[in-house]
């Protein structure tokens, strides 16, 4: 975990790097005497952990905070106990400890701070990207904008495409497996060599075929169990 | 009157002698300039200034384990935040940065 001080008082940062020695798992790569220093320092500089101290000249800590556009795990360092109720008002604020910071104390910190950088780092992951909505297409030198949500089937006939969507047909000239490539999986499927459905309007599914709009599309033996996967059943 | 210790500085540095010489370090060459600029404000009159001087310094009385100290350092900075000057807490805290001036050196 990378970590910086900032802290107008020396002694205050030796401490915390006295303290960030004992512990493994952090790594105190830099310190400062003013916050305006690590603003700069923190635009090029990606950190996970901040001890900050709240009362400082002419720019405080939690005047620091707020130019945070994506802040990093802030522990404060103060000597301050009234103003811990506004700085837990912040999310990315860690623990609240005063001046003069014991080890026992200090750990705990950082620990509580290595657990909520690990959800975090959990809830990133698992993240899906977010969804496209609409893509253009190219039909006699005109590029236009097709919502995906409003498409119910693309066919495929020969050099072109054909994409039907509820108020109107488009047809390009594409290939089913270009067009594939552009769509969100939770959405569409392939369900047959020359068409791509989007499952959220079947409107019923009958042995090898699936009723969409007033389409009857035939349903490859191969690509069933996939589509089944897309149904939510009762 | 309660005397300076260095039962936290022992404590940060776990035995490790070279830590607590960084530490001792720091602390006697950091207070003299505190008491300067404290002194200096004081003589100005500036409040502001003042209370963050005091504020600086009661940090030290705290790793000193000047616990009184620090509580009334700590009722002399709030005073001056409302703008206060209380004379006999200003001599109280003086006679503390005395205290811990001739403290520091005899480490």
């Amino acid at each position: 975990m990378n970590c910086i001080v900032i802290d107008d008082e020396k002694m205050a940062r030796v401490i915390i790097k006295t303290l960030c020695e004992q512990i493994k798992s952090i790594n105190l790569v830099e310190e400062f005497s003013n916050a305006i220093q690590a603003i700069k320092y923190l635009n090029e500089n990606q950190i996970d952990l901040i001890f900050l101290d709240i009362h400082m000249p002419n720019f405080s800590g939690l005047d620091f905070i707020k130019t945070l556009k994506d802040p990093p795990k802030i522990i404060f360092t103060t000597s301050d106990p009234q103003f811990a109720i506004e700085a837990f008002g912040y999310y990315f604020i860690v623990d609240y400890l005063l001046k003069p910071i014991e080890f026992p104390r200090f750990e705990k910190a950082v620990k509580k701070a290595e657990r909520q950088l690990f959800v975090q780092n959990q809830l990133d992951q698992n993240k899906e990207p977010a969804l496209k909505n609409d893509f253009y297409v190219n039909i006699d030198r005109r590029l236009i904008k097709i919502d995906l949500l409003n498409i119910y089937l693309i066919e495929a006939k020969g050099d072109y495409i054909n994409i039907k969507t509820e108020n109107k047909n488009y047809v390009v000239h594409s290939t089913l497996k270009k067009i594939e490539e552009k769509l969100p999986d939770s959405l569409f499927l392939k369900v047959h060599r020359s068409f791509i459905i989007n499952v959220k309007k079947i409107i019923d599914i009958e042995d090898n075929s699936v009723l969409i709009n007033k389409d009857v599309i035939p349903v490859s033996r191969s690509k069933r169990p996939e589509l089944m996967k897309h149904l939510d059943f009762l | 009157m309660e005397q300076p210790n260095l039962n936290y500085i022992n404590q940060l540095a776990r035995g490790d002698d070279s830590i607590r010489k960084t530490l001792l370090n720091v602390i006697k060459t950091e207070f003299p300039q505190d008491i300067k600029d404290y002194y200096e404000s004081v003589e100005i009159k500036d409040f502001k200034k003042i209370e963050e001087n005091v504020h600086r310094i009661k940090h030290k009385f705290g790793i000193l384990g000047l616990d009184k100290s620090y509580d009334k350092a700590n009722e002399f900075e709030s005073h001056l935040r409302d703008k206060q000057f209380n004379l006999k807490e200003q001599q109280n805290f003086n006679k503390i940065l005395i205290t811990i001036s001739e403290y520091l050196q005899t480490i």
